[in-house]
Order: C-alpha cells, then structure tokens, then sequence
C-alpha cells in the first residue's frame, strides 16, 4: 500500500498510471521532431487503455516513453509527468528505471519473430526475466518457467523450454513474449501492436489469452494498435492520437457508439461493414504531416473535411462532449464563435459525407 | 619464450590443445552450433584444410615438449630428438642427392634428406618444421592477444555510442592511418626482438579491423528486437552485451579470426625477410626465405631451401582461408535464420 506523501492517508483512488503533457522530441537534420507532443491519459488499476492511431502518430513513442526507451541519442523526453503508483518515473535514476522494467511495467513488441534471442534457449530466456529482478533463481526458475509456459498454453512445455526460437511459430513465440513479460506478474503491460505480425487465425487466440491473464492477475493494459476490432474487443477506455496528440479520449463503448472527432470518423468510415455493402472504402485522403513540421493550428486541417477559417488560426483545445469524452476539435467548442453547426456538415454535400461516411449509429438505423 | 619457467614451458601446449577439444566438445553439445559442425563436416575440401591445420599444430607441440640432453645439458625438443639421428652435411645438397653441391670438390652425402641441406649443411625439412611453431605462435598468441581487446573496445563503442563511440573511433582511425610496415618497424624497435614481442606489435596493428566489424554488427544488434526486448526487461547493459549480443557476434568472430590468422602467419614472413622479425636462431620460414634469396644467385641454383619454406607458408595460410571460408558458409545460414 503506497502513500501519498502530503498527507500520509492511503490512496485508494489513485490512478496506475498517470500521464501528464508528455513531450518525447527527437533531435534530427531537419529540426526537433515532436513525435509526442502534450499527451495525457490516466490508466486506472485492472482496466485496459487502448491507443489508437496512424502509423507514425507518436503512440509507439508514447509507450516507449514510459519505459524510458526512447531511441538515444535522438530522443529525449522533453517534459511532462508520468506517474506510476503515484510516484514521477521520470524522476527515477536510471538503475531505478531499471528495476521497474520487466518488473512493475512489461512490454510486448510487434515483432515476435525477432523479439527473442535466437542463439539462446527457450528456457534459458525465461529463467533471465525472472533472475535479472531476483525474483527466482535456480530450481525454482525452471519450474517457474515451466508453470509460465502451460499458463499461456504452450502445448508440451517442457519440450519448449529446451527448444530455440527458430523451431517455435510466430504465434508460439508470442505467446513466449507474453510468459516473458508475465514472469515478474508486472502491474502493467504495455503491449505494442502484439498481433500485427500473426496470422489473422492467430490474433484471436492471441488476444483472448491476453484478456484472460490480464483478468486473472488483475493487470491494467496500454493496448496499441491501429485495428478498431481489437480495441471494441479489448479495451475499456480509447485514446486516438493523431500527430503527437491525443485527439479525442472515450470509454470504448461511447467512442463507438458516437465518435467525434472528424480523424475518429474517417477511421470508422474506411473500416468495412456490412451495412455499405457495395460502396467504395472511405479513405482519408493525404498523409500525416512530418512531426518536424506540425500544422501550426489544428495539426489534422490539411486533411479535414470539415475545415474553415479558424481551424487554420486557432489550435483546438481538449474539451468534453459527454461524461469522460473527450474531444480535440472546434466543431465541439461552444467559445468558437463562427463554428458551423453538425447540421449543416451532414448537408454539406455528397464529397463531405462520403470522406467521412457515418456514424455506426445512424448506419445501423438505415 | 626462453623466459617462461621449463615445467610451465611443456605443460602450457598440452593445456591449450586440451581447451581446444574441450571448446570443440562443448560446443557440439550445442544445438545450433552442432548444426554448424555437420555443414562443415560435409564440405570434404575444409576437412582437408582442418586436417592440414591438425598436422600443422601437430608439429608445433612436438617443437614445444622438451626436456634437458643429457649428454650436452641443452633443452631439446621432440621434434629435434626425431631429427637427432639426421647427420649434417659438408654444405649445399639437392633434395634426395647422393652428392653436394655448390663446393669445388664434390663430397658424398651421408644421410637422407627428403628437402635437401643448406649452406651449412642442416637439413632443410627439419628446418621448414621448426618454422612450424614460430608461425602457430605468432597466428595464436596475436589473435588470443587481439580478440579480447578488440571484442571489448568495439561492443562497448557500438552499444554505449557517444563519447565512448568517439573514443574507440579516434584511437583505431589513427593507428589505421598509419602504414601497418612502418608502425611495425616503430614498434619492434622500441619492444626490442623477440618472438613474443612481435606478438605484441602485430596485435597492436590488427585489432583495427576486428573491432571495427565488432563495433558495427554491436550497432546493428542494439537495434534488434530481440534487444530492446530484454532492455524492457530491465537487463542491465553488461548482461545485454555479454550474455545477448556477444552469443550472436561469436560466428562471425570466429571467422574473421581464422581468416585473419593467416594474415599474422604471412606478416610474421614478410617481418623476418626485412630482417625484423624473430631472431636468427628461432627456426622461422621469413628467416629461411630471408636466407635462400641470395642462393637463387648461385650456379647451380639452390632452389630448395625456398621452395620448402614457401611451401610450408603457403600450405598453412591456404588451408586456413579454405576453412575460414568453409566456416562462414557452415555458420552463415544460422545467422541469417534468427
């Protein structure tokens, strides 16, 4: 049980994870990329967060930030908080930080095929996660190994654990990285885009046992990815982000039934559905602006269907639209004066609403 | 060499040819390197070549066991009581010939000898294996001298990258900037002659090129996944470097290791003809070559005192690039596969 300093009464309230205006730059030629840039979000204990985003929007960053793994010796966190159990781990030292890799926070990458090291054995990596925090050594590792190999169900474990990466499939060695990550039983788990890599048949498999861990160990999760199937599946809470920030913030549920933000739509109206059977995939047309070089206004302008003058002069600020939904953008910002109503967007004209399609909602109405 | 204490003296290659199994054993044992050992026991021309190396390493402990005359009270080896019986000759005599050559009034040969006599009448092949072992030293002790050294400034300048990147950078691009011959002869002649100190001066000249492969493919693995996956696990940098990315660079080590030992055998020759190398009496294939290229003058032409030594040198330095090769082919595929 942590206290909080000030006041020395146990804090049942506190948040997991707090992340507060989160700068992560990155020093190149063409001047100070902003790859993350004023981020927050609270991750609440047992409950799973889901980042969202285009490739190149800052959220791998985001979570490489909180490990403290930012790419040196380009990247380096500018400000921010991020606090953990209530306490700054960007004030830690670095040997600090490093005890609270693997042990408090796990990560699991994209990539399983390349994420374990090929010259040692299965068991041999096991047994490192779990001496490198003390947690056991010896016998006991192995048998602990053994315990973590059948739990993420890994048939024949004890032929693994002797086994080297290259003779196990992709989804086996994920579910390796994922024992790995398990070993220290962390209180997060930072899982960047676990199942990008699988084979569709796999990625289920995959996500269900990563939900049922999570559920039995009671873990919270920072799910990233940019597969909104995985997020309805998984997540409790979303954050999309778009260019270094964190353009609209929802329970999971909410954003799906009446997403926002114009970029939330665009990626809902380029998803398949059943409802439009026939018509052409909305795409979002143009690309993500270089981090080195942001809009000056609304970073997502150039690419909006709904932009005016404003957008282009005034950055939009967070605001809410409904209980713990939170957006980035004007259209939802009663102080902007000119701002044209939704109504009038919807009527605009047929090139509007095909970019941005509709809401779920009103495609299950039709 | 003389230094070293005599029990010391003839335990000492009994002790590395007993690593040597030991390591090989061992690493049979492994998996993935026992794979690597069936390629390369499939590739009939490396078997040759490592047979030719056995052989060679063989002579070189038979020139490394001795023990005291008892009769003259001076150290003799092995090799030097099978070649006891060998009787010496006036002067100059043609490989497997009945009579000398090169003096006014021919005299007839005593003994047999398969490579000939030289000037002085000693017989050449016992020569040509007496330069066995000056050359397996000096390959040897340089690359046991140079692999550390370089295995330790590259992993750190390629891991740690900045002031220690810069550090390691500077120091081998000066040294390399230098023109190996003439920083060989600068150092030898501040060392003094002797056989271990051209050891020293030939690691000092080619460490460059093993830590440089060592610092970029170290560049190259702090990047991989496989990395940064156990950074997330909160391993510190010395375990990272040591248990995860040293275990991924021993392949390629190992082959430029081998590649680069018959570098130091050829320098080591090229060192003695410039009359640098080791000292006259230590029985050396530069010192033979060294010696022979005045006889290609004389009339009848001595050519055999040349030929062996070159033979024996050309032997070695080739069987050591064909396994060297074999080797990269044998443990290549490995690589490419994690």
């Amino acid at each position: 049980m942590r206290l909080i300093p000030a006041c020395g009464v146990p804090n049942v309230a506190q948040p997991l994870l707090q992340v507060d205006d989160l700068r992560t730059y990155f020093g190149t030629p063409y001047g100070i990329a902003r790859a993350v840039d004023g981020v927050s979000f609270v991750l609440e204990h047992g409950e799973t967060l889901a980042l969202v985003g285009e490739s190149g929007c800052g959220k791998s960053m985001t979570a490489l930030s909180i490990m403290q793994l930012v790419p040196e010796p380009a990247g380096y966190i500018d400000g921010g908080r991020i606090l953990f159990e209530g306490k700054d781990l960007l004030d830690l030292t670095w040997n600090q930080m490093r005890q609270v890799r693997g042990n408090d926070i796990a990560m699991i990458f994209q990539e399983p095929m390349t994420s374990l090291n090929g010259t040692r054995t299965i068991g041999w990596q096991l047994v490192e996660a779990m001496e490198v925090h003390g947690k056991a050594s010896g016998h006991a590792a192995q048998h602990r190994a053994l315990e973590l190999l059948t739990r993420v169900g890994l048939e024949q474990p004890t032929l693994v654990l002797r086994q080297y990466p290259h003779e196990l499939s992709g989804g086996m060695r994920q579910r390796v990285l994922i024992a790995m990550a398990l070993a220290n039983e962390p209180k997060l788990l930072i899982a960047d885009e676990p199942t990008t890599a699988l084979d569709v048949t796999i990625q289920a498999q995959i996500l269900d046992l990563m939900r049922d861990l999570q559920r039995a160990l009671g873990m919270s999760m920072l799910l990233i990815t940019h597969d909104l199937g995985i997020v309805a599946k998984m997540a409790q809470h979303v954050a999309v982000m778009y260019a270094g920030q964190i353009v609209e913030y929802a329970p999971t549920q909410h954003l799906f039934r009446q997403p926002c933000h114009p970029y939330t739509r665009g990626l809902f109206a380029s998803l398949p559905s059943r409802y439009r059977r026939g018509v052409d995939l909305a795409t979002l047309e143009g690309v993500v602006p270089q981090a080195t070089n942001w809009p000056r206004a609304c970073r997502f302008e150039p690419r909006c269907p709904y932009h005016w003058g404003t957008c282009m002069q005034m950055p939009p600020r967070m605001l809410g639209t409904a209980p713990g939904h939170t957006v980035r953008c004007h259209l939802y910002d009663p102080t902007v004066a000119d701002r044209l109503s939704l109504d009038t967007l919807r009527h605009r004209g047929g090139d509007v609403v095909k970019a941005i399609g509709q809401t779920p909602e009103a495609e299950a109405n039709a | 060499m003389t230094t070293l204490f005599p029990l010391l003296q003839n335990v000492l290659p009994l002790v590395i040819v007993a690593l040597v199994v030991w390591v090989v054993v061992h690493a049979r044992q492994q998996p993935l390197w026992a794979e690597a050992y069936r390629r390369l026991a499939r590739n009939p021309l490396a078997m040759m070549a490592l047979g030719v190396i056995c052989l060679y390493g063989l002579i070189t402990v038979l020139d490394s066991l001795q023990w005291r005359d008892t009769t003259t009270e001076e150290p003799k080896t092995v090799l030097d009581r099978l070649f006891a019986h060998v009787p010496q000759e006036r002067t100059y005599s043609a490989p497997l010939a009945t009579m000398t050559t090169g003096e006014p009034q021919l005299h007839a040969v005593q003994g047999w000898h398969l490579l000939g006599t030289d000037g002085n009448g000693k017989d050449v092949l016992y020569q040509a294996l007496k330069g066995c072992r000056t050359a397996m030293i000096i390959g040897g002790f340089t690359s046991l001298l140079v692999t550390p050294l370089a295995l330790l400034f590259g992993m750190s300048a390629g891991y740690f990258g900045r002031r220690v990147d810069d550090a390691v950078q500077y120091t081998y691009t000066v040294l390399s900037s230098i023109p190996d011959i003439l920083l060989l002869i600068a150092l030898l002649l501040v060392f003094g002659h002797g056989l271990d100190k051209l050891c020293y001066a030939l690691g000092i000249t080619s460490w460059v090129g093993l830590c440089r492969l060592v610092r970029g493919e170290t560049l190259k693995h702090r990047e991989r996944e496989y990395v940064r996956a156990a950074r997330a696990l909160g391993v510190s940098p010395l375990r990272i470097l040591a248990r995860h990315i040293l275990p991924n660079l021993l392949p390629l080590v190992i082959i430029s290791i081998t590649l680069g030992f018959s570098g130091l055998v050829l320098a080591e020759s090229i060192l003695s003809y410039l009359g640098i190398g080791v000292e006259a009496g230590t029985g050396s294939w530069g010192n033979m070559i060294d010696a022979a290229r005045l006889e290609l003058a004389r009339e009848p032409v001595v050519w055999w005192n040349l030929a062996a030594a070159s033979t024996a040198l050309f032997l070695i330095v080739l069987a050591f690039n064909l396994f060297g090769d074999a080797l990269r082919d044998a443990l290549d595929p490995r690589l490419r596969s994690t």
